[in-house]
């Protein structure tokens, strides 16, 4: 089936595509197979445009844009992947790994991260920043879940899954700067927690092993991000898609 | 419902009021001079008045700023039909004085004279801050006796909405915030918007260290503000205004609040304005002490009780703002030039100034000079005129090495660049920016490095967290800042600052992070000389970690 949306034409590094009107850079080249890295973003969520590793640049202007809030125009020229933004987003990534305790080698998400993939996509190494090494204690008070901050990004796909899908807004971020951190209920252990359904999805689409089951061992944790477009798309249009197609 | 205030009767009883005191002292109440003495001074003025038998004579008027910060508590005595003297550093012991010598036998009292007739004074153009050290800032007759709430009555009687947003743009006001944005297109941009309930707010979260501009205007002269936003409101289709106002600014909210009680008795604010069909509500919220909360998309999270975090813009305010309405945010200061542009014309404003940027900057002027405080020049004095002249120079025989402009989303401004014009576009040309009117001057004892690290602190402690630029980057800036400082970098180090700073500027959500690195960047622009020289000695050839 044809879908009947008005298209716009657009280069994404110099080779033409259609893109829908309206839709943003980011859904446009997840469509057609461009490839542009995220964290923070998740089709199905609000938009937070917290993690800056989508950050395109347009035509010749000097101005950065996250790609997942850039709309589409006709004769776009978009850029995903010059070697400024290479450098940038390599950048990013290893704030991001010199702020957390990151270590994969122990982390029950080894092999299956995506910050970990994040890392390898941009060719980082190594990071030349000091590590903060902060102290941030587990929680693993639920009985089926725990987090661990040492591994948050604070990319709020937990935040916004609970408050917009599950309805709950068990989490949120408290503090700000360097010590910002994600609490349940106002700072509460997560196992006493009262407006938890322990429905799991925090779990399912943490891009990292700040979330997990509880009993898995190193490199056990399989999350599955994709609950949350097919949750979305079985809401708005009364599909459910298949989890193979959705990756 | 109340009666109109006439502002004809209210301004002729005061003016006649006044005529009746042989003497008038004025006696500085501002911030600054309260925090050197002023209540006590206020407080002896008065009592020796009585004491001396003067109480028909004499009249003290407690008032806003009168700039000279560093030499308060100021007086300033005028007489009848005649002279005016002022006075500095007025103590208890000087209070008295003036009242036994001054006013009592015509005798100045010379050990605390103040020259007026100095460049401070002279080179100033007064239009925000013109009622600073005139008027009691507690009293809407003392606004109005200077012309206060004329333009709103000339705006909302005689002008159509749409004249008043064309007259705004055509003074060519530009947003005192710092960013320079026109401030005409912004306010055409919420009258074409369409929402159920349209709103203005006035950004009053002044936060970069060093800066009173705001708060003096909020006050010192809260009519101002109150009479600009609801000029604002009007030619906007607003109804509903908010003032935030940081929480370490209390007296700010007291007077602001006390203001918008008078002006609604007085039909000045509320339903029916001066017997029209334009309604406005005026509030102010207080800030949780969250300098990020000035940037507008925080601001507006802040006010609808939310995190004070930035959002993605698009949407702008003036599309989806505050409760997804049309919102359009302006500073403190921008609003304050409104009611003097609408009573004297865009034609009159424009003439102060530059082209580009026409009207006059309030600026907080610090650091070493002889001369701090508040001041206003027209856009386009050089910054040598403000620091020499103004500033009266620099104290101890010392030099001139930088200005800091913008605080720490600006730059510092070596002595090469002291002719340069201050107006939006030279500063950005510079690596600097207007910013919202901090001014601090350092002699060559201050260390640049040192200098970088200090804003670069205040944006680390500052910084939401929601984006990792700047929430992760502005850390590591500052370990690395910390280590040069301590002799400890090598070359590698002052690369991967470079970067680090390009990488914060280039990819953060807004304007905090987007600027935090401009103090780092522009002083290794100009003063790199000062980060090599700190590099550690053995470490120094060491090309690459």
């Amino acid at each position: 089936m044809r879908d009947a949306r008005p298209s716009v034409t657009v280069t994404f590094d110099g080779e033409e595509y259609d893109a829908f009107a309206g839709e943003s850079v980011m859904d446009a080249a997840r469509r057609l197979g461009v490839p542009i890295p995220s964290l923070c973003y998740l089709e199905g969520l609000s938009l937070y445009g917290g993690c800056r590793v989508c950050v395109v640049q347009i035509a010749e202007d000097h101005r950065l844009r996250p790609a997942c809030a850039t709309t589409v125009a006709q004769d776009m020229e978009i850029k995903t992947d010059t070697p400024l933004l290479r450098a940038h987003r390599k950048a990013i990534i290893e704030m991001l790994f010199a702020e957390g305790n990151h270590v994969c080698a122990v982390c029950v998400s080894n092999g299956k991260c995506e910050l970990q993939d994040m890392a390898v996509a941009t060719g980082m190494d190594h990071v030349r920043f000091d590590y903060q090494a902060p102290q941030r204690e587990v929680d693993a008070s639920h009985p089926k879940y725990v987090f661990d901050p040492n591994r948050c990004i604070l990319c709020t796909r937990c935040v916004r899954v609970c408050d917009e899908i599950e309805g709950a807004h068990v989490w949120d971020v408290a503090f700000r700067g360097a010590d910002a951190e994600l609490v349940a209920e106002l700072g509460k252990p997560w196992g006493e927690s009262t407006s938890c359904t322990w429905c799991g999805k925090c779990v399912a689409v943490c891009p990292t092993g700040a979330m997990a089951y509880q009993g898995k061992a190193v490199g056990e944790m399989q999350h599955h991000a994709n609950v949350v477009i097919r949750l979305a798309t079985a809401r708005t249009k009364g599909q459910w898609l298949d989890p193979e197609e959705v990756g | 419902m109340a009666a109109v205030i006439d502002l004809h009767e209210v301004a002729d009883r005061e003016h006649e009021a006044r005529s009746r005191y042989p003497w008038r002292i004025k006696a500085c109440a501002s911030t600054a001079c309260l925090s050197a003495g002023a209540g006590a001074t206020v407080q002896a003025l008065e009592q020796t008045i009585e004491a001396a038998d003067l109480v028909l004579d004499a009249v003290v008027v407690p008032t806003g700023c009168m700039g000279l910060c560093s030499r308060g508590p100021l007086v300033r005595v005028l007489r009848r039909g005649g002279d005016e003297t002022m006075y500095q550093a007025v103590n208890k012991e000087v209070a008295i004085d003036i009242v036994r010598k001054h006013v009592r036998n015509h005798e100045i009292v010379d050990t605390n004279l103040l020259d007026t007739n100095i460049p401070f004074f002279t080179s100033q153009e007064r239009v925000v801050l013109a009622n600073g050290g005139v008027i009691d800032p507690d009293r809407i007759e003392g606004y109005v006796a200077h012309g206060g709430y004329e333009a709103l009555r000339k705006a909302i009687t005689e002008m159509a909405p749409e004249q008043v947003v064309e007259e705004i743009r055509s003074s060519g006001l530009r947003g005192r915030g710092g960013a320079g944005y026109p401030t005409g297109n912004k306010w055409a941009l919420l009258a074409k918007a369409e929402g159920d309930q349209k709103y203005v707010v006035a950004n009053g979260d002044e936060g970069d260290p060093g800066a009173y501009m705001d708060r003096t205007v909020m006050e010192d002269d809260p009519h101002r503000l109150i009479e600009g936003i609801a000029i604002a409101a009007y030619a906007t289709g607003a109804s509903k205004a908010y003032i935030y106002v940081r929480a370490e600014y209390p007296r700010a909210v007291e007077r602001l609040d006390r203001a918008i009680r008078v002006a609604r008795r007085n039909r000045l604010l509320g339903r029916r304005i001066m017997d029209t069909d334009f309604t406005l509500d005026v509030e102010v919220r207080i800030g949780a002490g969250a300098f990020v909360c000035g940037e507008e998309t925080a601001l507006l999270a802040s006010i609808e009780g939310r995190r004070g975090t930035p959002r993605l813009r698009p949407p702008y305010p003036t599309e989806r703002g505050l409760w997804g309405q049309p919102t359009m945010i302006n500073n403190v200061e921008t609003l304050a030039n409104v009611p003097t542009i609408i009573n004297k014309g865009a034609e009159w404003f424009s003439s102060i100034g530059t082209e580009r940027s026409p009207g006059t900057k309030v600026f907080a002027l610090a650091g070493d000079l002889v001369n701090i405080g508040l001041i206003e020049v027209p856009m386009g004095i050089t910054l040598r005129s403000i620091v020499e002249d103004i500033g009266g120079g620099i104290p101890d025989g010392r030099s001139f090495k930088a200005a800091q402009t913008g605080g720490p989303s600006g730059g510092c401004i070596p002595a090469e660049f002291l002719d340069t014009q201050v107006d939006y576009d030279s500063l950005r040309q510079l690596g600097s920016i207007m910013g919202s009117g901090g001014l601090i001057v350092m002699d060559d004892t201050q260390s640049m490095p040192d200098v970088a690290k200090f804003f670069m602190e205040f944006c680390m402690d500052e910084s939401c967290g929601k984006c990792v630029p700047c929430r992760a980057g502005t850390v590591q800036i500052h370990t690395l800042l910390d280590r040069i400082g301590n002799g400890d970098a090598v070359w590698a180090d002052l690369r991967h600052l470079e970067q680090l700073c390009a990488t914060v500027r280039d990819t953060s959500l807004c304007g905090l992070g987007q600027s935090a690195p401009n103090p780092v960047l522009s002083t290794l622009q100009y003063f790199g000389k000062e980060y090599e020289e700190l590099l550690s000695d053995e470490k120094k050839e060491v090309a690459d970690a």
